[in-house]
């Protein structure tokens, strides 16, 4: 049988080559129906791989079958008329929803954790990078208006490269937006609580994440402020090494809690059973304070 | 100097020169011209500054000689007493904070501030906060509210601080908290982008009732170095970012993201300190007696639908 070699490794003209899956920390060589089976998580260095949005609602809710999604109508515009050297934010927009069949890079909607319905909001990072554009903060601030309409903790998952460049300033202030919702809804008493996945970035780290009551790291993930890039684009110098993992985040004292990904809805179901008002006494309590808002 | 002010500067030398030699008589030759070559000065000046580029905008936010938030604090504020440190971490020279006078009443001031000097730049990050300037400024916020004083912040950036260690402090945590502190302040709060607005490090003071922006200050999700790097993936498209993301004054208010914009005298804010102040003392200290008037519930539920207001999105069928 012919052998072909293909980036270092060997492999077979009639295997499907999608057997296989190459870890993107270590480099890792995993046959894909095992490494499906550990959700994903690299045996070799513990890498966390990227989930779609899709499998982390599988993976967080008790029935992903119940998971109500709202707002999937929600698009970007292109309010510079957006323009880079590789295309039109327009067709950059439209080859993600074709990519991802979903309208913009962040899935939400209403679902069950152990037993509880919870606002659920998660980055879909293969949508532009995930990056924030006016749309992205549009349904995160529905989100957090939401789930303050009707008592619901909130849980955000986020992978993302932050703000995203191509709408300018209107990126910028969905920080602004987003971490002001976010704000209401701890005035309420609701909690809010963000998984950090790889990677979390600049804006958005920087915002409705970073004042998450409990921010959860997953093991190995990217968490920083300023990307490699950017680092080099203004002091002109090499980015530092560092790994800026969830791990290193946690030891700069940043994050409560960095969690395998097989105990994260248990751990999640948990947190949130602790300080999420008692479900009766909830809608009551929200009302009130709503009322002022 | 920039490139763009160096025939203009010529032209003024030769005026100079002129006014020496034209001595009283308003009838002589040399006044004669001088009266011309005035004309013409004023004439090109406002040629220049009625066409500037986006790029020659972020030059003009960038003088080295354009005023900072001391200079303005100088001017607008009778007794500005500067509070230092974070009482967490350390005091960032990179921001300055402090009680003040303006028009009469009592006010905390906040703003980035950039040096004049390398050596001064040096000492003050080339006014990129770290967290603990933020930190800073968090710790004034809530005094503000705790003593009722309403809050005016100046912002003049190219951006927060991005080291590892401001990382190991967190920097995102720092931007974060202060935006979510300014969204909910129960004071008046008036933000002025008086020269380089740059990202999440100017956002971080810039949650406010209000948001002005001098005539030739930018505002930017990036600096257009870093928003080329991103884009580009090289910082030397810098001027072709800058046309691209739309950060002027003018730009910025037919967008709907700042209130108004604060004109500078001819030639830009650095030809005359005085008049950009007065210009902005007028702003602020209309504004600022509009917002103390105000219900305290109403001022954050208005400054709340403000941001909420910000974005542009439409509606698609789900794919």
């Amino acid at each position: 049988m012919a052998v072909r070699r293909r980036g270092g490794v060997q492999s077979y003209p009639d295997v499907p080559v999608d057997l296989w899956v190459t870890c993107r920390k270590c480099g890792g060589m995993h046959y894909r129906p095992e490494f499906e089976a550990a959700l994903r998580v690299c045996p070799s260095c513990n890498y966390h791989d990227r989930l779609d949005a899709a499998e982390r609602i599988a993976l967080l809710l008790d029935d992903p079958g119940e998971f109500r999604e709202i707002d999937a109508d929600v698009t970007a515009a292109d309010p510079l008329g957006f323009r880079r050297p590789s295309g039109s934010y327009v067709d950059r927009v439209a080859k993600a929803r074709a990519l991802t069949s979903r309208n913009e890079a962040i899935v939400c909607g209403i679902g069950p954790l152990h037993g509880r319905p919870v606002a659920l909001g998660v980055m879909e990072f293969g949508f532009i990078a995930g990056s924030m554009g006016s749309a992205t903060g549009e349904k995160i601030t529905r989100l957090f208006e939401h789930a303050l309409r009707h008592g619901l903790p909130v849980i955000t998952v986020t992978a993302s490269g932050g703000a995203r460049q191509d709408e300018g300033l209107f990126a910028l202030m969905q920080m602004a937006r987003t971490t002001a919702a976010a704000a209401r809804l701890g005035e309420a008493g609701l909690p809010h609580i963000c998984v950090m996945a790889d990677p979390t970035l600049a804006g958005v780290t920087a915002s409705f994440a970073a004042v998450a009551d409990i921010i959860v790291g997953e093991p190995g993930a990217t968490i920083r402020f300023a990307g490699s890039r950017v680092v080099q684009g203004t002091l002109r110098r090499r980015a530092p090494v560092e790994d800026h993992t969830a791990e290193w985040v946690l030891r700069q004292g940043m994050l409560d809690l960095v969690v395998p990904r097989r105990e994260l809805r248990e751990t999640l179901g948990r947190v949130i059973g602790h300080l999420a008002p008692a479900e009766a006494a909830a809608p009551a309590r929200v009302t009130a304070k709503a009322a002022r808002v | 100097m920039l490139e763009f002010e160096r025939d203009l500067d010529e032209l003024r030398e030769h005026i100079a020169e002129l006014e020496r030699d034209a001595g009283a008589d308003p009838n002589s030759q040399v006044a004669r011209e001088l009266a011309v070559l005035q004309l013409e000065l004023e004439t090109r000046t406002a040629d220049i500054f009625a066409h500037l580029t986006p790029w020659q905008r972020v030059q003009l936010a960038r003088h080295a000689q354009r005023p900072h938030t001391q200079d303005y604090l100088d001017r607008l504020c009778s007794d500005f007493t500067e509070l230092h440190g974070d009482r967490r971490f350390a005091d960032d020279p990179s921001v300055i904070a402090g009680l003040a006078t303006f028009e009469g009443r009592s006010v905390i001031v906040v703003g980035h501030q950039k040096g004049r000097s390398t050596a001064e730049n040096v000492e003050r990050n080339f006014g990129m906060a770290h967290p603990e300037g933020f930190r800073k400024a968090l710790r004034l916020f809530d005094m503000a509210e705790r003593f009722g004083r309403p809050v005016l912040t100046f912002l003049d950036t190219p951006g927060a601080s991005p080291t590892l260690d401001d990382e190991k402090r967190g920097q995102s945590w720092a931007i974060a908290e202060n935006m979510a502190r300014l969204a909910r302040l129960r004071v008046p709060v008036i933000v002025t982008v008086i020269g380089e607005g740059g990202s999440g490090g100017a956002l971080a003071l810039g949650v406010g009732d209000r948001v002005l922006m001098l005539e030739h200050a930018i505002y930017s999700v990036a600096s257009p170095e870093a928003a080329a790097a991103i884009i580009w993936r090289s910082s030397d498209h810098a001027e072709e970012a800058a046309a691209a993301l739309g950060l002027t004054a003018p730009d910025l208010l037919r967008a709907g993201l700042i209130d108004r914009v604060v004109p500078e005298p001819e030639g830009g804010a650095h030809r005359d300190f005085d008049s950009a102040a007065a210009n902005l003392r007028a702003e602020l200290a209309r504004m600022l007696e509009e917002l103390c008037a105000q219900n305290v519930d109403d001022l954050i539920n208005a400054r709340y639908a403000k941001f909420r207001a910000m974005g542009e999105h439409q509606q698609a069928p789900a794919v």
